[in-house]
């Protein structure tokens, strides 16, 4: 959707002990970072939020693998009860206009939505880091030209981006999965980017400079360790936008296959003219697993961030 | 300072150049023939040349740009192959614009005030269950899609309050009530979505500046709470929330499709998937050029506000 130039917002404060344990662990040895490492682990296993988050995403993991142990229902039968049945009684969560179990389309929806957004992701951060390492590390010309090219891409809404792109390539699941990942590039980038600018200034890679090691090896072996706390937050975060960004995409019809396969997005898109009809269930469902996923994920990348940051 | 807009304003024309240049050939990337995909499988061999002539696509790549140049100077952009056929794409995007307009204003006035007045109460309320519980909800209805946020709206409100209307755009010829009246629940959805974005950026500015040690002394010359944020905590802690509503101004014009569509809104976001949908490049190019246009101006205003608050801001911005 709209803000999807996500940018956490954080106290200052928070932000500058940050700086002193990362300043910390490079500087205490591979003993102190271990103990920090724990020290994070405990905060997040303890967090509420962590907890919570990671149940719903568990639920819906489970669901996209082993959707059978659910529901007894296939995703296209006509049940018994009949279309457009009231939720209660034989369908707990009714039927749609076709005489399909809502409930059933809901739990096998998940699948294809937790196969499309986490790959996306992985390819987006995989880029990114690299891209956003290199550029903070190097500096000079090609920082300048990519951050130019970087702002440029950013100041569109993502989503009419994809729609354009999408336009271009066509609707395959390749094209969208691509899609997703090449318009979140650019602010990972960004984050990795300043990050490892600010890492480049301290002490230790000065000195790993000093003891001539290659430009590989101090972007690899001393900043990118660095800098992995961060890269699991944008990740967990860019997850979400994924989630965001795909099912707002099939809302919109323009992701390709067959439309009466199990999809949140679709789902809403095709019965959400009838809420005025006072037939909410078929869309209001897939629309609320929808929310809960992105909330599930939102509760586990927020966590992950406190913890790093702890 | 002038160096400063100077340099701002070149890089967001450089910025708008590429992207047109890119919006303009996307025609000659794409694969398989652009005429086909926009005159249809049957159409007769007359009609898919007189298309492909229509496209500029027998034009070298240079010829190409140099008409996109002179079609930015005459602000001629074509005429719309589809949607509406032989209207000029540009007259069609302003008045999808005008549409858009009407929506971001009215969410603006909602928005601006609620959100700020949340994030200086959370502020101020810093760490108690007031402070958790707006900031959190906010959080949780921000990560939400606002498709899904608008069909709840569709359920909850519009068909049990008779008040709050399905359609988002009044029957033509309506007074301004009825029109404020079915804009409402689009409104309340854009609300829902930046409300917890905005008041946490505004909560982390001023917690900050409240920090600070001009706050502290200000406090310890005896001024009162209220005197002490007029005077030294605004301008400061309300910077940040400046820098995200000029971001955040593009996409209340551009981002809105998927909303745009669930209230039935003929915003520019609705234009632009119509003219995706019936692959209508001319209306395409225009309503994605303006919305990167309305993003530009708004990114620009927000900087010069933010350096006109901030003299600091505007000495290092002017100097590298």
């Amino acid at each position: 959707m709209s803000n999807s130039n996500f940018e956490s917002a954080t106290d200052g404060p928070v932000v500058a002990a940050a700086g002193a344990a990362t300043q910390a662990a490079a500087g205490g040895g591979s003993e102190g970072k271990k103990q920090i490492r724990k020290e994070q682990l405990r905060v997040l296993y303890t967090s509420p939020g962590f907890i919570v988050g990671l149940l719903i995403v568990g639920f819906w993991v489970l669901a996209s693998l082993l959707p059978g142990v659910l529901t007894s229902f296939d995703p296209k039968e006509f049940v018994e009860a009949g279309p457009r049945v009231k939720p209660g009684g034989d369908a707990w969560l009714g039927t749609d206009k076709n005489g399909w179990d809502v409930y059933t389309r809901v739990i096998y929806g998940a699948r294809k939505i937790l196969t499309i957004a986490p790959i996306s992701t992985a390819l987006a951060i995989v880029i990114g880091t690299l891209l956003g390492l290199i550029m903070g590390y190097y500096k000079g010309w090609v920082d300048e030209i990519l951050s130019r090219i970087i702002e440029a891409i950013l100041s569109i809404p993502i989503i009419l981006m994809a729609i354009v792109v999408i336009f271009t390539f066509g609707r395959s699941t390749t094209v969208i999965i691509g899609t997703i990942a090449v318009l979140f590039v650019p602010a990972i980038t960004r984050t990795i980017r300043s990050a490892a600018i600010a890492e480049s200034d301290l002490d230790y890679v000065m000195s790993a400079k000093m003891r001539g090691e290659s430009g590989f090896f101090i972007v690899s072996r001393e900043i990118l360790p660095n800098v992995v706390g961060l890269v699991v937050v944008e990740g967990t975060v860019r997850l979400g936008y994924a989630i965001f960004t795909y099912t707002t995409l099939a809302f919109l019809g323009l992701v390709g296959g067959d439309i009466t396969d199990a999809d949140w997005g679709i789902d809403v898109s095709q019965n959400y003219e009838q809420i005025a009809r006072d037939i909410w269930w078929p869309s209001i469902f897939p629309a609320a697993a929808i929310a809960s996923l992105v909330i599930g994920v939102n509760l586990v990348a927020d966590s992950i961030d406190k913890a790093v940051k702890s | 300072m002038l160096r400063f807009i100077l340099r701002r304003f070149i890089l967001a024309i450089v910025t708008l150049a590429f992207l047109l240049v890119i919006v303009t050939l996307i025609p000659n990337i794409a694969p398989g023939d652009p005429a086909r995909k926009i005159a249809g499988g049957t159409a007769s061999p007359e009609r898919l040349i007189e298309v492909t002539e229509a496209l500029g696509l027998r034009d070298s790549v240079a010829t190409q740009l140099w008409k996109l140049v002179k079609s930015v100077v005459t602000l001629d952009f074509g005429d719309s192959f589809s949607v509406a056929t032989g209207e000029p794409a540009l007259s069609l995007v302003f008045t999808a614009l005008g549409n858009s307009a009407k929506l971001v204003i009215l969410s603006l006035m909602v928005i601006v005030p609620l959100s700020i007045l949340g994030g200086l109460i959370t502020a101020y309320k810093k760490d108690t269950w007031i402070d958790r519980t707006v900031i959190n909800v906010g959080i949780a209805f921000s990560a939400i899609p606002d498709f899904v946020a608008g069909v709840f709206l569709l359920a909850f409100l519009a068909v049990p309050v008779d008040f709050f209307k399905v359609q988002g755009a009044a029957p033509p010829g309506s007074g301004i009530f009825t029109q404020v009246q079915h804009l409402l629940l689009p409104v309340i959805a854009v609300l829902l979505v930046y409300f917890g974005y905005i008041a946490r950026v505004t909560r982390a500015g001023t917690i900050s500046a409240l920090d600070s040690d001009y706050a502290r002394t200000a406090f310890m010359r005896g001024l009162s709470t209220p005197q002490v944020f007029r005077k030294h905590i605004a301008r400061n802690a309300l910077q940040p929330t400046v820098a995200v509503l000029g971001t955040q101004l593009g996409y209340l014009f551009g981002g809105m499709v998927a909303l745009e569509k669930v209230f039935g809104y003929q915003g520019v976001g609705n234009l632009i998937l119509k003219a995706v949908d019936k692959a209508d490049y001319p209306v395409l190019r225009t309503g994605v050029l303006a919305v990167a246009v309305i993003y530009m101006l708004a990114t620009l205003s927000a900087d010069l506000l933010i350096a006109y608050m901030n003299p600091r801001t505007r000495q290092s911005l002017g100097d590298n």
